[in-house]
């Protein structure tokens, strides 16, 4: 089957990321093989698809973790695989990735972790840093946490907290590799709220990784579905749910047909 | 024979004789031969790449001088009391030895100098190095592998953190200025130790053990031994940190990568040791 033909947000928005033909192997195992995706400015593109089909592989090509074997991504206008280090870094500072495990740096305490990109990019007073950390506790509603160690909270404040820190330097795109993944249905649905929290008070720019198709319908305004490496279709949900393709009907139901 | 060449030639032989008719398994001997072969070079080669990186990275601004003292810190002053007891059980056991063979050649007023000696110019040196790859080469491998496979090194980066430039360059920095600084530690309390050793049985004053034991000692004798172990300190700091960074595996692959950090650098420190001391007879006596 051919992937939907689509034009982000109707034409609306200009798109903030674009994937065009990317391919990445890992030594002889193909991941993806000529991806093609595009998210328009505030919008929020949920990638979803069976374990292994690269999901988060693509998460980590946009904010240029991994090197593409070929083909194109454009953040913000800017070819980030042909970018130095140093300007794939400034590219870096527009981007906040909240990682699978929340990946908060366990020697640190949590308001240390929100702390440490302040500390390194911007140049507010001790104060004013103190004060943004609060603020984002406050967001993700941990103020309570903030001298606990990440070893110390559960994995939903895990992710709340990585999801504060993801927002410390207020990057207009952000990144979701599983936001919800090993969380209990009402934490999860915390996350969800927090997500759809962001979208409408600051119309981040979003991509989010998913296996939750109940998450991913309530937080965003298109999803892609992936298999072998390639998007398979993509559009609303109820272009989907509409969608007489076997693999997608099974995706959406859950089981064979 | 160079050992290259002999290299070179065992895996030509190899590729050579695979093509043959051999058995089954026989061919899978060799091809295990040939892949472990090729991943040795790899290994070197990645080193290389990793070194280079982290040559640019410790010499270019900004710096990290933060971060250092606190590695400085967490990796030095922290191994202080396992250097002192390693330094001092040295000295016990090479005042022990000797005098048991310097008695039965009935030189035994050589005693203070010979242990003096040996404590500052090889044995020092060398049980510092290794007691700080056994202790500083796990932990750095384990904690850059735990952040690894937990993706905290990835989360910096995604930050636009140089982890080259904060994770590893300000530990192999630490390394290499702090191993003279521990080795001159463990010479303090070997020698002490070595002289309360030798008070116990023959009873001899502090000053005299001292003045007998650094008669005819030169500054040449006692600055190349200790400044060497910055080499050791490089070796420690590269190879722990080049193994962490590339764990993968989950916990396993974290305890690999502290066993491989402890085992690397141990045996380089030992094969370095050869050339080095090879390097300062050569320039120094």
């Amino acid at each position: 089957m051919q992937p939907t033909q689509f034009t982000p947000g109707n034409g609306e928005r200009a798109p903030l990321v674009q994937v065009s033909l990317v391919h990445k192997s890992f030594g002889n195992q193909a991941v993806l093989k000529g991806i093609d995706l595009e998210v328009g400015q505030g919008e929020t593109l949920s990638v979803l698809g069976r374990s292994g089909t690269g999901k988060s592989v693509l998460l980590k090509l946009i904010i240029g973790l991994h090197k593409p074997d070929s083909g194109s991504i454009r953040v913000e206008g800017e070819e980030i695989t042909r970018l130095s280090a140093k300007a794939l870094n400034e590219v870096r500072k527009k981007i906040g990735f909240l990682f699978q495990q929340a990946a908060l740096y366990d020697s640190l305490t949590v308001e240390e972790n929100l702390a440490f990109p302040l500390r390194r990019h911007s140049k507010i007073s001790e104060e004013q840093r103190k004060e943004r950390v609060r603020e984002l506790l406050a967001q993700v509603g941990m103020e309570r946490d903030a001298h606990k160690l990440p070893g110390e909270i559960s994995g939903g404040m895990q992710k709340r907290a990585g999801l504060a820190r993801a927002l410390a330097l207020e990057p207009d795109i952000l990144l979701f590799d599983e936001p919800t993944s090993g969380l209990d249905p009402i934490t999860a649905e915390e996350i969800c709220n927090l997500m759809l929290q962001l979208q409408k008070e600051r119309h981040i720019t979003s991509i989010v990784v998913t296996h939750d198709m109940h998450g991913a319908r309530a937080v965003s305004d298109r999803i892609a579905l992936m298999k072998d490496g390639q998007v398979l279709m993509q559009g609303t949900f109820d272009d989907l749910r509409k969608s007489q393709n076997p693999f997608v009907k099974q995706f959406l139901n859950g089981s064979e047909e | 024979m160079e050992p290259l060449t002999i290299l070179c030639s065992i895996a030509a032989l190899a590729h050579l004789t695979a093509e043959r008719g051999l058995l089954p398994f026989q061919k899978l001997q060799l091809q295990k031969i040939q892949r472990s072969f090729v991943s040795f070079f790899e290994w070197f080669g990645n080193v290389g790449i990793f070194f280079g990186r982290l040559v640019w990275a410790t010499i270019t601004p900004p710096y990290e001088g933060k971060e250092f003292l606190r590695q400085f810190d967490e990796l030095g002053a922290k191994s202080l009391p396992l250097v002192a007891l390693a330094g001092a059980a040295t000295g016990v056991v090479i005042t022990l030895s000797t005098r048991d063979s310097l008695v039965r050649f009935g030189a035994k007023s050589f005693l203070p100098a010979v242990a003096i000696f040996s404590i500052i110019k090889e044995s020092g040196p060398v049980i510092t190095g290794l007691v700080i790859s056994g202790r500083v080469a796990a932990g750095i491998g384990a904690e850059l592998g735990a952040m690894k496979v937990t993706e905290q090194i990835d989360a910096m980066e995604a930050s636009a953190v140089n982890t080259y430039k904060y994770l590893a360059a300000t530990r192999v920095v630490a390394c290499v200025l702090i191993l003279p600084l521990l080795t001159l530690v463990t010479d303090f309390c070997g020698v002490l130790t070595g002289w309360l050793t030798h008070t116990l049985t023959d009873p001899i004053s502090l000053r005299l053990f001292l003045d007998h034991g650094f008669k005819g000692m030169a500054f040449k004798d006692f600055l190349p031994p200790t400044f060497k172990t910055m080499v050791f300190g490089l070796i420690i700091g590269v190879v722990a940190c080049f193994q962490g960074m590339r764990t993968s595996g989950g916990t396993e692959g974290v305890e690999r990568a502290a066993t491989s950090s402890v085992v690397l650098a141990s045996l380089l420190i030992i094969l370095a040791d050869v050339l080095l001391v090879r390097l300062i007879l050569t320039f120094f006596s």
